[in-house]
């Protein structure tokens, strides 16, 4: 060796492995025009599809005239819910365990529901005849609040199950009731809460939103009759789920179906639901034998297709007076819509809301859930976070900063009081998860000291004083929040979706001249797996990141997986990319000791080859290993150098954060201005800084929206307020504010590689931070709770109710 | 419903295509002359994912109708690099991690690109100001807003170099 022989740190930095920096490969594509999206595919003789919508949110179907929207030149078909019934596809199962209808079977349960498909030659001849489509309707009294769906005397929204006692979660009380989900101790929980020093108690709502990605839902069918197989390719989060699912609705076989998710322009959960678009676009090109596309467009998007939240959450919590808390409780009304077509694991009819006891050590708690039928559009999808985590931290959020009045405490303070401490991990909270690690009083520390705590309450206290004094109409708000995230959903034990479980999968082949492909169950939608699974790779088995191909969403090629959604994809992915590439290196170790001339355990691993124990000189690169495997033949060892993995994780992987959040308030106009945000993220091992960096910043900007001005908002007959872009908030580069970022490196004890995921800790831990800042600049003049979102409006309203504009 | 006779400019290049007058030019870019890359996020005007330059202004190509176009000089991010390289804004996105899904991109450049010909060297101010037309669900500006910074510097050394 001389000196130009590079050193082992730098023929590790030469990978671009965990950790690196590393520019992201999906880019030069992207930036140039050339990603291939859904509504980029174009076939000879496509057929577009549209949909004729209800514009009532309750309303009997009692005729529809296709004549003279099949008059039109090129509309070739208008299907309803009868042409779809001798194929028993007029309704389908949802993610829930509710069946939801295709096309409306006698009557709507929401505005936007779909009420016929058209079929033409081309999108304006298609659009033409959705005009023209005459559907007679007879209004039915409307439902939207979600309290009164389960008053005695409410109308019966679904008639088609509304003697039905048991539902798919259990016995159902009403009508309108979908199921009761109980979770920790009831009478524990409520003697607690009778015998304390103090409870704070409130009613914690969390708006209905949408996901909303760039890109809306939308699929191109085609059924190919002459040999019998269907390709579709669609906006789909979980390509492979979307496979089993056609084929046990539709009947043809799973072979013959091969599902595809070309490039997603975003996803935050709206493409992990099955929608009627996909349905019909199957049975169109079925009746046609063409091609059928189907795009929706933006206001389709936001009436129909998956809402989230839209919780009602009723909260007491318990505490010494010195601050120590008791006990938890929380009765939440989820409005889950006309139809529940909620995506979460079976078992998890709430999702994991039962994460509400957030990054404290509280000793016993007590969850119910009760999901009601509103006139509501469906869906319940987790928006940019685990199954309901989001709701559960804005719930915990909040009942704290409550407290905090209560006790008339710092509420930075009962926290630190209250947090899990690091040893005592892996924690067994009181509503039965296993937390796995975590290291939340570091982190806390690093986040007050960063932004200067101590110094902000003097400078809001000085505020205040000037404020009263008549000098400024400015309050200063310092919004605290510290989250834990419940990811990598799941276990298969008890994490399922329809009956699949929760694994995920990757397989690897190594090319004879070292360089490799790699195949997921997963598909990014932004969060760039091409660039970072690669990192692992490289990591694992010594061969250089650029030179590994990262493929995934065909499901005719990539091994079986449950998709990209609820921050799963690095925990159970990335665990299987891990683990496949230690199958790899578990035979290149063999090859390498034959080609040695030594004994198997006689060599060693060294970054991206095998060397002989003592001696490294002597050593076989990944790179020449590959090759022996393709040209040598040797004794008791298979040619070829390949892996599959399925990784079914022992547990879930528990990210967590502080984020700090200062803004100032004008009580004359309701703005806001936010000063600065600090979020510090422990996600575990960093796998690409960067592309970390870039979703806090992402999960960040989501989280403002929602807390300051997104929502889906219904009027009293269930139309709905907020259907474009002028209405549905998303922030523009001017509103949106200038985001630090920071992290603490807590790694998951039991994930191959220690990762945790991060995508969607922003949105959880962003929310209540943003809301906590608006609620506290109001703290000294009696605010307690004032629901989201923040918009300028709502925010002139509360001061207007504390007399501050008197 | 008849078609006319649309004769454009796009990328440098004289086209012609017929086309439904109320057609839009979005449609007629992406479906008629398989320019893909300007996507369609809205159809409202309201996301700038359609954001195309034309006669010098960036437009947002959903609501423009192809009888407004005619004679039109238009450019896409097709039109933008060349075969052998990225164009200086597209390097910088990738260099400052400008995007995520991708899916806004093709406008956030096309419109940037118009941007720093109007003001070639813009404060983050004037970019967040003059980039307030394009949405994106991803990134949160942040570093869109540092590549196009970054790619004014560029452009400007560039151009200094060459004087
Ligand atoms: S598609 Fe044109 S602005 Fe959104
Ligand atoms: S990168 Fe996805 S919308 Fe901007």
């Amino acid at each position: 060796m001389n000196d130009l022989t590079p050193t082992a740190e730098e023929r590790a930095a030469s990978l671009k492995g965990i950790g690196s920096t590393r520019k992201r490969v999906e880019d030069a594509r992207f930036t140039q025009g050339k990603g291939n999206y859904v509504d980029d595919l174009k076939m000879e003789g496509m057929l577009f599809g549209d949909f004729v919508r209800s514009p009532y949110a309750h309303a009997r179907v009692v005729s529809v005239d296709k004549e003279a929207a099949l008059a039109v030149p090129g509309v070739v078909a208008v299907l309803t819910a009868e042409d779809l019934a001798p194929l028993n596809l007029h309704w389908m199962p949802t993610l829930a365990g509710d069946k939801q209808m295709v096309l409306a079977d006698g009557k709507v349960l929401f505005q936007g529901q779909e009420v016929a498909f058209v079929v033409a030659s081309d999108r304006y001849a298609a659009a033409d005849a959705v005009e023209l489509v005459e559907v007679e309707y007879e209004e039915l009294e409307v439902v939207v609040d979600p309290f009164k769906a389960m008053a005695p005397d409410a109308p019966v929204l679904r008639e088609d199950i509304a003697d039905e006692k048991e539902g798919a979660h259990g016995p159902r009380r009403h009508h309108n009731h979908i199921f009761t989900w109980e979770q920790g101790d009831k009478d524990a929980t409520e003697a607690v809460i009778a015998e304390a020093d103090v409870v704070a108690e409130e009613m914690v709502y969390y708006h209905r939103t949408h996901p909303c990605p760039l890109e809306t839902c939308g699929c191109v069918a085609s059924m190919d009759k002459v040999n019998g197989k269907l390709t579709l390719w669609g906006t789909f989060q979980a390509p492979h789920a979307v496979r089993t699912v056609a084929s046990l609705i539709s009947g043809i076989a799973e072979h013959n179906i091969r599902v595809i998710s070309p490039d997603i322009g975003g996803g935050f959960g709206n493409k992990v639901g099955v929608y009627p678009g996909y349905i019909c676009s199957v049975v169109a090109s079925i009746v046609t034998g063409k091609p059928v596309k189907w795009v929706e467009d933006r206001m389709e998007n936001l009436m129909s297709t998956a809402f989230a939240r839209d919780y009602w959450m009723q909260g007491k919590i318990a505490a010494t007076k010195e601050g120590k808390i008791t006990g938890l409780w929380c009765h939440t009304t989820a409005d889950h819509g006309g139809f529940d077509a909620c995506a979460d694991p079976t078992k998890f009819p709430a999702g994991f809301m039962n994460i509400c006891t957030g990054s404290y050590d509280i000793p016993v708690a007590y969850l119910a859930v009760d999901g009601v039928y509103t006139n509501k559009a469906p869906g319940g999808v987790a928006y940019r976070c685990s199954f309901r985590v989001t709701e559960a931290a804005y719930f915990i959020e909040r009942m704290i900063e409550v407290l905090a009045i209560e006790l008339n405490m710092d509420a930075a303070e009962l926290r630190r009081i209250n947090f899990i401490k690091a040893d005592q991990f892996p924690y067994n909270s009181a509503l039965g998860w296993e937390y796995d690690s975590g290291d939340y009083h570091t982190a806390w520390d690093k986040a007050l000291n960063a932004v200067g705590y101590a110094d902000l309450r003097k400078e809001q206290a000085a505020r205040l004083e000037e404020f009263k004094a008549g000098k400024t109409r400015k309050l200063m708000g310092i919004g605290l929040t510290h989250f834990t995230e419940i990811v990598g959903a799941g276990p298969v034990k008890n994490c399922d979706i329809l009956g699949l479980g929760m694994f995920d999968s990757c397989e690897i082949r190594i090319h004879p001249t070292g360089s490799a492909i790699a195949r997921l169950g997963t598909i990014s939608q932004g969060q760039g797996h091409a660039t970072t699974f690669a990192q692992i790779l490289a990591s694992e088995i010594g061969i250089p990141a650029d030179d590994i191909t990262l493929e995934e969403g065909d499901t005719d090629t990539a091994p079986y997986g449950l998709g990209t959604y609820g921050s799963r994809s690095t925990p159970v992915a990335g665990a299987a990319t891990a683990m496949a590439g230690r199958k790899i290196r578990a035979k290149a170790q063999m090859i390498a000791a034959y080609l040695l001339e030594v004994h198997d355990d006689d060599v060693e691993w060294d970054v991206d080859r095998f060397a002989v124990k003592g001696a490294p000189e002597r050593f076989k690169t990944m790179k020449d290993i590959a090759f022996a495997a393709y040209n040598q033949a040797i004794p008791g060892i298979e040619p070829g150098l390949e892996a599959v993995s399925y990784y079914d994780p022992p547990n879930m992987t528990y990210p967590f954060g502080a984020y700090i959040c200062v803004l100032d308030i004008d009580v004359d106009t309701g703005e806001t201005d936010i000063r600065s945000f600090y979020a510090l993220d422990d996600c575990g091992t960093r796998i690409n800084p960067m592309i970390i960096e870039g979703q806090v910043h992402g999960g960040l900007t989501e989280a403002l929206a929602i807390a300051m001005g997104q929502e889906i908002a219904y009027d009293d007959m269930g139309n709905i307020k907020t259907g474009t872009l002028m209405d549905f908030f998303v922030p523009t580069s001017w509103e949106t504010p200038h985001y630090t970022t920071d992290h603490t490196t807590t790694p998951s004890p039991h994930h191959p590689i220690g990762a945790k995921g991060v995508g969607e800790s922003p949105n959880v831990g962003g929310v209540p931070c943003f809301s906590n800042a608006v609620h506290d600049a109001f703290r000294p003049f009696g605010l307690r709770q004032s629901h989201m979102p923040h918009d300028h409006w709502r925010v002139w309203n509360i001061a207007n109710s504390l007399g501050l504009h008197d | 419903m008849s078609k006319m006779h649309l004769k454009l400019t796009v990328n440098g290049e004289a086209v012609e295509t017929l086309a439904e007058p109320r057609e839009l030019l979005i449609h007629v870019l992406r479906e008629r002359l398989n320019l893909t890359g300007p996507h369609i996020g809205c159809e409202t005007s309201h996301c700038g994912a359609c954001t195309v330059d034309l006669d010098g202004k960036s437009v947002k190509s959903c609501t423009v109708f192809a009888a407004q176009a005619q004679g039109a000089e238009i450019t896409t991010i097709e039109g933008l690099g060349n075969p052998d390289g990225l164009h200086v804004l597209q390097e910088m996105f990738k260099e400052h991690h400008g995007l995520q899904c991708g899916f806004c991109t093709p406008g956030m450049i096309t419109r940037a690109w118009r941007l720093l010909q109007e003001n070639p060297n813009p404060t983050e101010e004037e970019v967040r100001f003059g980039m307030a037309g394009n949405l994106c669900r991803c990134t949160g500006y942040q570093n869109i807003v540092k590549s196009i910074l970054a790619a004014a510097t560029e452009m400007n050394a560039a151009k200094e170099a060459a004087e």
